[in-house]
């Protein structure tokens, strides 16, 4: 019995004591499966096990504010900018970034393969209303794609049922989309690795204003000190060093490379 | 052997329910030999005096009293329903119940409901399921169910009202021989034919009153009032 | 049709292939549901059975509360689990969010209604049925509702069984409390949502059916266990 006990003991020990982190991650970076490359390569750099919880974007920025994580990655500036203005993160370290695409229903009813810019393809689709998906969930991708239309000159809260509106992740509102034959923005990445295409296919992309940048914020160990401080550090060390900068550099979905590092060392 | 709960008296008892009133007030005294019968017609409150006396129905007034305390005098009596009221278990182990529930060896217990169930004609179903006995094998269990527990009081309601023929002889058998080896007896029957057999001494209750209470021969053959005179010839009062 | 099919022939080959992910995760909601199950059983079948045989002043209005309870949508009460452990919460220091006792309290909370809801009902008929030879006989209340729950054992079983179905193809709750993270506390309905999310149906079909065949397997196993068909009993 006291064998069993002190075994037990030894166990829970090392359990607490191991280097393990939580990190909230949108799920467009997860949905892209780079993370399940990074990991491995994290775990035997750092000794470092990182765990994800997978969320959007308005929920990883609500986990750091509780300090129920140690570090959020994630890609909408303002908030980010927001998040370290109110003191619930120390800084922000931008790792890489990928692009936005806009997928639609492969014949093209609203003609947008043909658009020299995302204003006009945004126009061209306010103009035809085909059905468009919008994830409607206050991500960094959503508030993309508000901030698009708005820069073409719409406001969405007035648009008619063409526009759906459906609160969820990347992958969810990409198979809503397939369902309904629509248009939709993703990442590319989450689009490249997304099982169930349907009838859509990528009509436009390359425009630069569609890329997104992707940062590492660490949560601010003075408003939560259980915070992992070291550990985070050590993981950002990481991500902006020379093994994740190839790595990302050269992961690909059928031949086409989907991030670009740009940490800044 | 005279049982130490005796003689039982009962002062001004009644129960009420709902502004109606179901028995009393009654008096009552009880010696401790006898094998009692209550008869009356439907609604007369045979059933309720029954559970007054054993105590499973509360009094709205007067009171139930026997010579040694109520606690004590719970113990040591047994009470069978009209309808026998199976435990969802094998005839060894209702058998056993009322004796492990008194802390005896579960061992001890079997070799009494072995002996039991063989006197009741069930030695060979110790293991079927009580509730699919029939309604004759049922009430049997549950008298010896009753008498495995060696009472001093055994209450009866109308144990034979839904038993044909045969299952009611087996029954008064056993009631006589538990009399004879000396238990007292108090139930309530609609069968004159059986108060007949059996009973030492009765009790006519009608509308929930006492109204003759005598030795056998004296209240059947010579009713001293109109109710129950009429009452023996069969009309309804 | 066809995704069915995948999801069939998915199944079949993670099973055949004893999958290492598919083996954690499986023992993972094996643990938490059948955890929550004993922890919720401890507390709602006594509860059942002396709700049923004590008078108290509020008894009815326990009685209610308990089956309103049953109707508790289990994402609400994964969101307060999450809100009461959630670093900035009461239970915060504790740590427990994330991690598979969350996902324990979780279930407990959502399964204890229904458990305790069922074996009041079976036990309450049982003592309609026992009430006046039990009073006879002059048990007392904890031999009452010893009698009244072995007696009762059938119900009883069929109430851990319907709590258990809750549990295990829970998802709402979980996956709030539990943070579905990799290797901790993704369990199968979990990574069901997950595999959905990232359309990769005929992955999800096949951990559903896995899902589907654990449950018919605890079901089996439990009635062959307490030989509930055999020799015509009752």
């Amino acid at each position: 019995m006291i064998r069993l006990m002190s075994f037990l003991l030894v166990l829970w020990a090392s359990a607490a004591a191991s280097d393990t982190m939580k990190l909230a991650v949108t799920t467009s970076f997860h949905n892209s499966g780079l993370s399940d490359i990074l990991l491995p390569a994290i775990k035997q750099d750092t000794g470092i096990d990182v765990q994800l919880l997978i969320v959007g974007t308005g929920q990883a920025l609500r986990l750091g504010r509780g300090g129920d994580v140690d570090a959020i990655l994630v890609h909408s500036k303002a908030a980010e900018d927001a998040f370290v203005a109110d003191g619930s993160g120390t800084h922000r370290r931008e790792i890489m970034y990928n692009d936005f695409v806009l997928i639609g229903p492969a014949d093209d009813p609203a003609g947008i393969k043909a658009s020299q810019t995302t204003r006009s393809a945004l126009q061209a689709i306010h103009a035809n209303k085909p059905r468009f998906v919008s994830r409607g969930d206050d991500s960094g991708t959503h508030k993309k794609e508000l901030a698009l239309w708005a820069d073409a000159g719409f406001d969405p809260n007035n648009f008619t049922a063409w526009y759906s509106a459906v609160g969820a992740g990347m992958g969810a509102s990409l198979n809503t989309a397939s369902g309904l034959n629509a248009y939709i923005m993703s990442d590319r990445a989450s689009w490249l690795n997304f099982n169930n295409k349907g009838d859509l296919s990528l009509l436009f992309s390359g425009d630069p204003v569609l890329f997104n940048q992707y940062a590492y914020l660490p949560v601010n160990p003075a408003k939560h000190n259980h915070v992992k401080a070291d550990l985070v550090a050590r993981l950002e060390t990481w991500l902006a060093g020379e093994r994740a900068e190839g790595m990302i550099n050269s992961y690909t979905i059928d031949g086409e490379t989907l991030f670009t590092f740009n940490a800044k060392r | 052997m005279v049982s130490p709960l005796f003689p039982l008296s009962v002062e001004n008892a009644s129960v009420t329910r709902r502004g109606k009133r179901l028995l009393g007030p009654v008096n009552l005294t009880l010696p401790a030999d006898g094998f009692t019968v209550v008869i009356g017609p439907n609604g007369a409150g045979k059933t309720t005096l029954l559970k007054v006396l054993h105590g499973i129905e509360r009094l709205s007034e007067g009171s139930v009293s026997w010579s040694i305390a109520t606690k004590e005098a719970r113990n040591k009596q047994a009470y069978v329903f009209q309808r026998p009221i199976m435990l969802r278990r094998s005839v060894q182990d209702n058998l056993i119940y009322p004796l492990t529930l008194a802390g005896l060896s579960r061992r001890a217990a079997l070799i009494q409901a072995d002996d039991w169930a063989h006197r009741i004609g069930l030695g060979d179903a110790m293991d079927r399921p009580a509730p699919q006995l029939s309604g004759g094998e049922q009430q049997k269990l549950a008298l010896a169910r009753a008498l495995i527990q060696s009472p001093d009081v055994l209450f009866l309601d109308e144990p034979c009202a839904n038993l044909d023929g045969p299952a009611t002889r087996d029954i008064e058998t056993l009631l006589r021989n538990a009399h004879a080896a000396g238990t007292r007896i108090i139930m309530t029957t609609h069968s004159i034919g059986q108060v007949r057999r059996l009973a030492s001494d009765v009790i006519f209750l009608h509308q929930g009153q006492v109204h003759e209470h005598g030795l056998r021969a004296a209240v059947l053959d010579t009713p001293q009032t109109s109710e129950l005179a009429a009452f023996l010839i069969g009309d309804i009062i | 049709m066809t995704e069915i099919w995948d999801g069939l022939r998915a199944a079949f080959w993670l099973i055949a292939h004893l999958d290492a992910n598919l083996v954690e995760i499986t023992l993972r909601s094996l643990y938490v549901s059948l955890m929550a199950l004993a922890i919720a059983c401890a507390i709602a079948l006594p509860l059942g059975a002396a709700l049923a045989v004590q008078r108290f002043k509020y008894r009815r209005a326990v009685i209610a509360t308990l089956n309103a309870f049953m109707g508790l949508p289990p994402v609400v009460v994964g969101l307060i689990v999450y809100l009461l452990l959630s670093r900035s919460g009461p239970f915060g220091v504790l740590g427990l969010l994330f991690t598979p006792t969350a996902m324990i309290i979780a279930q407990v909370i959502i399964i204890t209604p229904l458990i305790a809801s069922i074996t009041h009902q079976a036990i309450r008929e049982l003592w309609a049925e026992y009430h006046d030879l039990l009073i006879s006989l002059n048990t007392s209340k904890g031999q009452r509702i010893m009698t009244l729950i072995w007696d009762g054992r059938r119900a009883l079983l069929t109430a851990a069984l319907a709590g258990f179905g809750r549990g295990i193809g829970e998802v709402g709750a979980i996956i709030i409390v539990g943070g579905n993270i990799d290797h901790v506390t993704r369990v199968l309905t979990t990574a069901i949502a997950l595999e959905t999310s990232k359309g990769d149906f005929a992955l999800a079909l096949g951990l559903g059916f896995v899902l589907i065949a654990l449950s018919l397997l605890v079901n089996y196993a439990t009635h062959a266990l307490s030989s509930t068909e055999r020799s015509g009993r009752w």
